[in-house]
């Protein structure tokens, strides 16, 4: 099946300015790949501050005017450029944002959901978009303020698909929900990708992401070291990155192992393996080789010189 | 509806206590003016050859031998008759003075006042939306050029390229010199207005240009334009659908917080051009001890500032949907 979305080495900086005058190039993701095929969830994970919102953005091209990207972006097998991106967005790709500081505080809903666009069937349209997510037809004479927060996720969700999109990149919807509320958030995301569509969910939650995706990208430091099918993380042996096998034996079912250390920010790292300080496999050659490459490993993707050598518990301890 | 009277009348309450401060201050002062009114108004030469008889009159004229409480507070309990004293200056009713001069000035100020605003938030408007690109330097430049200019500096500049060299404007005054006031059309004083209006207007700008470009780098960077554009709408329908509602909560405010600058820049852009408005004759009582006038103007002046704030702050809850909605509720 051919993806809907294929991103290639994906890099995006940030241009600063040192002492004022001189310019240097922050990167804050690099060398990011990932593909979604229709049907599929694929879930991009990784901590706060780590540059996952920029991959959305950078997708539909509206990063902030200081940032640029290098490397590929397919879209149904073509390139993705801004153009194409621009005619796109909202139409066949959509976004779902966080929360309800997306959405503008002195416009009514209904309004925000027909993108003021004035043609034949688009109030029509809105109406059954909301319909689909509970919200009754008093939902579009509300602004943003008098909305509850799962209310706003509702509707964020279904101003995201009035255009019925092939692919939808969810950016965090779900931090401040119970986990009742988000269950149901995560069933629509559910009922929206066996529609056909693909999707991109992007998330801090591991536990969360494996309850709905298909495949997990786990990111850390803006790289991506680890491309996994949701399946291998039944088990620690199954993964192939030490952090992505910290992460999971942090997770409270698994014995609540914390990693001590700090993720490096983007950007501090200049050569080798940003995780090296937290690893306890750490080898000499992870902290010399420029950048580590992204190898194919059991059908996944690890970017590590010697993934797998320890089982997980071991490889958390450091 | 309660809810808002009662903001009113709370309001209405601040603002006569405010003027009651703002005259006492402007009395004050004038105590304090080393000023002497006989010897400003009536000078050295003539006051030596008059009897002493005359003089004691003249100084019962201008109060100088009345205690400045006794003074006050007999002008006090004038206003509250509905009286505001006679000017000592015109020898007329002081609210009939402010009522012509300001028949003058309205034309002038409210020209200035809506020039400046609307331009004001075109550019700004224009400036946060290129942030950055060439249409932004352009008009920061700008208004910091004309932020750090005095009016009255403009004014003369602007005096003399157009009515001294070009000759395009008349060099003074509200309408041409030596004509029957009947005969007066609102041609010749919007002709005798547009200098002056313009020296306002070019100052205005730059601050109410400023406020509002940053208002909109605030509303651009917003997550909703993000959205917005996420949504697929275009950088047009951001700005004139999202950007605009934003900037017109912090616009308004600006807005009406303007009036005050455009009257206390007329009143030296006045002096500049011999414009018979409001400002001058505030120069004029300030100068010639005229107390009954300057109190009159200060307080008169502080009111249109209070009412246009106060305007500002009822257009709020008119427009702001929260307000709004709140209000509508109860």
């Amino acid at each position: 099946m051919e993806p809907i979305l294929e991103i290639r080495h994906l890099s995006i900086y940030f241009t600063q300015y040192e002492r004022g005058v001189r310019q240097r190039q922050l990167p804050v993701i690099r060398d990011l790949s990932l593909r979604i095929l229709p049907g599929q969830i694929t879930a991009v994970v990784g901590a706060g501050g780590s540059g996952k919102s920029l991959l959305a953005h950078g997708i539909l091209g509206i990063l902030p005017y200081n940032a640029h990207m290098d490397g590929t972006i397919l879209y149904n097998g073509r390139l993705l450029t801004q153009k194409r991106a621009e005619k796109l967005r909202g139409r066949e790709i959509s976004l779902i944002p966080q929360g309800v500081n997306y959405l503008d505080p002195l416009m009514k809903v209904g309004a925000q959901v027909r993108k003021g666009r004035k043609e034949e069937g688009i109030r029509e349209k809105c109406r059954r978009a909301l319909e689909r997510y509970g919200l009754e037809k008093e939902t579009e004479e509300l602004y943003p303020f008098e909305l509850s927060g799962g209310m706003a996720r509702r509707v964020l969700i279904a101003s995201a698909v009035t255009e019925s999109p092939r692919l939808i990149i969810a950016d965090e919807p779900t931090p401040g929900l119970d986990a009742k509320a988000a269950a149901r958030i995560l069933g629509h995301f559910r009922e929206l990708a066996d529609g056909g569509a693909g999707m991109l969910f992007i998330t801090h939650d591991l536990e969360l992401a494996l309850t709905i995706a298909d495949r997990v990208v786990v990111f850390y430091a803006g790289e991506t070291i680890e491309d996994a099918a949701a399946d291998d993380f039944r088990g620690a042996s199954g993964l192939r990155h030490p952090f992505t096998k910290a992460l999971w034996n942090a997770m409270p079912e698994h014995g609540f192992v914390p990693l001590s250390g700090a993720q490096p920010y983007p950007g501090t790292v200049e050569r080798g393996c940003p995780f090296a300080d937290q690893c306890g496999q750490c080898r000499p050659e992870c902290r010399e080789t420029e950048q580590i490459p992204l190898r194919e490993m059991n059908g996944g993707m690890v970017r590590c010189l010697c993934p797998g050598d320890q089982n997980g518990k071991e490889g958390a301890s450091g | 509806m309660k809810h808002r009277l009662q903001f009113t009348a709370k309001k209405l309450i601040r603002m006569a206590l405010l003027l009651l401060g703002v005259s006492l201050v402007t009395f004050l002062l004038m105590c304090a003016s080393p000023l002497d009114p006989l010897q400003t108004n009536v000078g050295q030469v003539a006051l030596g050859s008059m009897s002493p008889e005359q003089v004691e009159q003249l100084e019962a004229y201008w109060g100088v031998d009345t205690p400045p409480a006794e003074r006050y507070i007999g002008w006090l309990s004038g206003v509250l008759h509905g009286d505001f004293g006679t000017s000592l200056l015109y020898r007329q009713p002081v609210l009939a003075i402010i009522g012509q001069r300001l028949a003058g000035s309205v034309l002038l100020l409210l020209s200035a006042w809506v020039i400046s605003g609307v331009l004001g938030m075109v550019l700004g408007v224009t400036a946060g939306t290129f942030r950055g690109r060439w249409p932004d330097r352009l008009i920061r430049g700008y208004c910091l050029l004309i932020s750090s200019t005095p009016a009255f500096w403009l004014a003369i500049l602007l005096l003399l390229i157009f009515a001294v060299w070009l000759g395009w404007f008349p060099v003074g005054l509200s309408v041409p010199a030596g004509m029957e006031a009947a005969s007066v059309t609102l041609g010749d004083r919007v002709y005798h207005a547009a200098l002056p209006a313009l020296t306002l207007s070019i100052t205005g700008v730059a601050n109410i240009a400023l406020h509002t470009r940053e208002k909109m780098i605030d509303v651009m960077e917003s997550d909703y334009i993000l959205f917005a554009r996420a949504r697929g709408e275009s950088t047009g329908s951001v700005v004139l659908r999202h950007g605009l509602r934003n900037v017109a909560l912090p616009g308004i405010t600006l807005q009406f917080a303007s009036i005050s600058e455009i009257i206390g820049g007329s009143v030296l852009v006045e002096q500049v051009f011999s414009y018979p408005g409001l400002g001058q004759a505030a120069v004029t009582a300030g100068l010639g001890s005229d107390l009954p006038l300057l109190l009159g103007i200060t307080v008169i002046t502080s009111a249109i500032v209070f009412a246009g704030n106060l305007i500002a702050d009822l257009l709020y809850g008119a427009v702001d949907p929260k307000i709004r909605r709140r209000a509508a509720g109860k």
